[in-house]
């Protein structure tokens, strides 16, 4: 619930200043309004305030990655998505941003998971993810694993250390789940990171990644538009309006 | 100690699509009713307006308005050999929760089965031959004709504004509409959706080479339209965030736009949110319900007794109540004794997927149910002679969002996942994607079935359901057959890259597949092969109704919530002008 009042008549105003005041780093979610059993009868129930806008979160620094951490989470996204003339890198779109806030939050958690034993850690993967870590503790798990293996192979350099090819030749390994990660497999892991960096990339913008809407900008994805009634008949042509955000755009809020 | 609250007429236990249909239903006679629903409350001025709805990553991706694992889940087993494993984050089905139910977050596809599709038994011994179905395989006839159903179709789809092109009115086939369909006593509430470029492809290629496609049914309203309750829709906007989405504009289907803003106001109807129901409780006699138990969020339980317990909680959840309250004999695949948990289906699908060059899509433009269709494949439309499966599927294209998350995978085959040669096509994918897919039947088998976990526990140390399922050779023919179909049509689309897919070797539960999970209470003319008659009321228990897709003996090649709501509808009729009058067995067995 991270500091967002479960009462039901907070009114939408305070909302809004408080989501406006810490949206430009990131959020997330959780159910805002009270959560108690309720009788309803006899009208449809409505208050000023019953929306579940996103949750804000703290704007700085990182929340749940070391600098360690963070630092090869960044070396990790920016190969994923290198930046190059078509746009920005995962890195540069606040996708490790986007991944620390995740980990910090009820995703990260497993809150939403089934995570009751027993636990069968050999299961056929056809079964869906078995593990009794959270994702967040499977970041944590896996960087020391990853961190261990470039120093064993690549002269004593952990990831965010070395060059940019040979992240490449590690993250393609871990693509195929070649090394060895104690505690949780490299290939598993890389397709978690690979998910929330494509998460971040692609995710509105209040959530910490796609700064500037780079990712949406790169895909020609118009964002939180809501209405193409004007423009299905002409549906092939080019749609020149440009991407907005559940906050809005940039230009809307000058000053910001 | 529960505490027990003044007594109902009727008890429902789920207030989804079934829920607020049936309440509407039996308020309307004068019964005092209420529903208990385990989820919030939910409606679309606070949960789904536009200025938070398009958010792919909270309600596409973390799956904000549906079932919890950590509240519930279901467990998972290949065969009766096999441990069975929960599914501990959902893939393959993703089930509702809270007001509305699955009827938020739906697509709308709004379909009627085929007239064979009610009395498949029959229907494929008299055509193929009694011995022409595998031994293990266990289809059975419905216990009704679509005739009988045909009004409560035609009700439902008026209720819920669907829009469409009639293919039959009164037996005369109608231009541009399916064919095959069963006679309808009219048209459509609201004529079709607008098509998008792939869609009109798919509808251009597929006549010219001899089918017969139309505009698929979709609970997305293509006109402004107030249903028979009163109660006003807005026009679709084509927004793109339908499925996994609620809709913001009034115009998706759903007990939030088509019902509630009537039922909420009846003094004889209320519902209580947060609250879910533990079990069914019975009189001594085992034969009479008095009521249900439930439990709300501070953990104290509740016994509210009822002379109607409505089972409303969907499919699956409807088989776990019954089992959890001794409602009916478990089902035993041994020696095939036992009606609850038998028959459990699902849907299969063989498709297409389709890459272009040159084009632009821009498929952003989208509605939940927007899509053309073919039937020529589906049900017994084709002879099966020859071909060593039984079974078919509705063909389609569709256009139903152009989620960013979702489709930063699409792909030529072989293609990066990431680096800089994902990102030099991702835009291109992005703009030239699109499929042929086949919604594909599955028949019911004597080995597959639903009973309780021996093992894993929900929160409050209650067994969860679990699943016997595997596909079966049968289905994977059929898919096989589809994806061959659907390749063909692709590649005269003019595809660049057609990549057939047909159902892998066993059932994988973390691609999402579609949350249409069928039978486990199905109903029948024989109370030794269904659990509930005709009018969805249960054999056993005769004030106990079980309403949902729980009730079909095998899955069609169609999604299945317009045969679900037209049931609903039926047995709130047959509550209303028999079981009132004379409550007992409405069928004599
Ligand atoms: C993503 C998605 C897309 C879909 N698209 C389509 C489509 O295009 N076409 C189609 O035909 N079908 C579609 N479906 C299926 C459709 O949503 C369901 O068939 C339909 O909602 C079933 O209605 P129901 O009343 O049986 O269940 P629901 O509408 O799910 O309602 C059941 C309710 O019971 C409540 N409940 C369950 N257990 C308890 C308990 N113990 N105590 C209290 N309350 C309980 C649940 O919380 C829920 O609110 C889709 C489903 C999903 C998830
Ligand atoms: S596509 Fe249409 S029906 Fe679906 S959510 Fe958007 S506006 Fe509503």
């Amino acid at each position: 619930m991270a500091g967002l009042p479960n009462d039901p008549l907070i009114s939408r105003r305070t909302l809004l200043a408080s989501t406006a005041a810490a949206a430009l780093v990131g959020a997330t979610f959780g159910s805002a309004r009270g959560v108690k059993a309720r009788m309803l009868s006899g009208e449809v129930p409505w208050a000023p305030g019953m929306a579940t806008p996103p949750e804000p979160l703290v704007p700085n620094g990182w929340l749940y990655f070391t600098p360690e951490e963070s630092r090869a989470v960044e070396a990790i996204v920016e190969r994923l998505i290198p930046g190059d003339d078509l746009g920005p890198s995962g890195k540069d779109a606040g996708c490790a941003v986007f991944i620390d806030r995740q980990m910090a939050g009820p995703y990260g958690g497993a809150e939403r998971l089934y995570m009751r034993p027993p636990f069968v850690n050999n299961a056929s993967p056809l079964f869906g993810p078995q593990s009794q870590l959270t994702p967040a503790q499977q970041y944590r798990v896996a960087l020391k694993a990853l961190d261990a293996y470039c120093k064993a192979n690549h002269g004593g350099k952990g990831f965010a250390n070395l060059p940019g090819e040979d992240r490449d030749k590690v993250l393609a390994a871990m693509e195929k789940g070649e090394p060895n990660f104690e505690g949780f497999g490299s290939r598993p892991f890389f397709n978690l990171v690979l998910q929330n960096t494509m998460e971040g990339f692609f995710a509105d913008p209040i959530y910490g990644g796609n700064r500037d809407m780079a990712g949406w900008k790169l895909i020609g994805f118009p964002g939180a538009r809501y209405d193409y009634r004007d423009f299905i008949d002409t549906v092939t042509e080019p749609y020149t309006l440009p991407p907005v955000s559940l906050m809005g755009r940039a230009g809307w809020t000058p000053g910001r | 100690m529960a505490r027990r609250l003044p007594k109902k007429d009727v008890v429902i236990i789920g207030l989804g699509w079934t829920g607020s249909l049936l309440a509407h239903e039996l308020t309307d006679a004068g019964l005092e009713v209420v529903a208990i629903e385990r989820g919030p409350w939910r409606d679309t001025s606070t949960d789904f307006s536009p200025t938070q709805d398009p958010d792919e990553l909270r309600y596409g991706v973390r799956l904000d308005l549906f079932l919890r694992p950590a509240q519930e889940t279901f467990t998972l087993r290949h065969n009766t050999g096999q441990n069975a494993l929960p599914i501990r984050w959902p893939g393959a089905f993703i089930v509702g929760n809270g007001v509305g139910g699955a009827g938020v977050h739906w697509n709308g596809h709004t379909w009627r089965f085929l007239e064979s599709d009610f009395v498949l038994k029959s229907h494929l011994s008299q055509r193929y031959g009694a011995g022409a179905m595998p031994e293990d395989m266990q289809v059975e006839d419905w216990g009704i004709t679509y005739n009988d159903l045909e009004p409560y179709y035609d009700k439902f789809e008026y209720i819920s504004g669907t829009s469409g092109r009639a293919g039959n009115i009164k037996g005369q086939l109608q231009p541009g509409g399916n064919p095959f369909e069963g006679p309808r006593s009219r048209g459509y509430p609201l004529p079709p959706l607008k098509d998008t470029a792939p869609t009109a492809l798919f509808a251009k290629t597929a006549n010219e080479m001899g089918y017969h496609a139309f505009p698929r049914p979709a609970g997305n309203a293509s006109e402004a339209y107030v249903n028979p309750l009163g109660i006003a829709m807005g026009p679709c906007t084509y927004c793109g965030f339908c499925e996994r989405f609620g809709c913001g504009n009034y115009s998706k289907a759903s007990p939030q736009a088509n019902v509630l803003p009537v039922l909420m106001r009846k003094s004889n109807f209320s519902v209580r949110t947060e609250s879910e129901v533990l079990h069914i409780n019975k009189d001594a006699s085992g034969t009479r319900a008095t009521g249900v138990t439930f439990v709300d969020t501070s953990g104290q339980e509740w016994e509210q007794p009822a002379d109607i317990v409505l089972v409303c909680a969907y499919g699956l959840h409807n088989v776990r109540m019954m089992l959890l309250s001794g409602i009916g004999t478990p089902y035993d695949p041994k020696t095939g004794e036992g009606t609850v948990g038998r028959n459990y289906a699902y849907q299969s699908a063989g498709a297409a997927g389709l890459l272009f060059e040159g084009k632009r899509f821009n498929p952003f433009v989208g509605a939940g149910s927007l899509g053309q269709c073919i039937d020529d494949f589906n049900g017994d439309n084709f002879d099966h002679t020859g071909l060593g499966f039984f079974g078919g599927a509705s063909i389609t294209t569709s256009n139903y969002h152009g989620r960013p998350i979702a489709s930063s995978a699409n792909r030529a085959p072989g293609a990066p996942a990431w680096g800089s040669a994902w990102k030099k096509q991702v835009s291109s994918t992005y703009q030239n994607s699109s499929a042929v897919a086949g919604q594909g039947s599955v028949y019911s088998y004597r080995d597959k079935y639903l009973d309780l976990d021996p093992v894993y526990k929900d929160r409050y140390g209650r067994p969860l359901l679990r699943m016997t399922f595997d596909w079966h050779e049968n289905e994977k023919k059929m898919t096989r057959f589809i994806a061959q179909k659907c390749a063909e049509i692709g590649k005269a689309m003019g595809a660049k890259h057609v990549t057939p897919r047909s159902i892998p070797d066993h059932f994988n539960v973390v691609p999402y597949q579609s949350t249409h999970n069928t039978g486990g209470a199905i109903m029948g003319s024989d109370p030794k092969r269904s659990a509930v008659n005709r009018y969805l009321q249960s054999w056993d228990v005769h004030n106990v109704f079980v309403v949902g897709a729980s009730a079909f003996p095998q899955n069609a090649g169609y999604n299945p919530t317009g045969t679900v709501g037209a049931l609903a509808l039926m047995a709130a009729d047959a509550i209303r002008n028999e079981y009132l009058k004379n409550p007992g067995p409405l069928v004599q067995a």
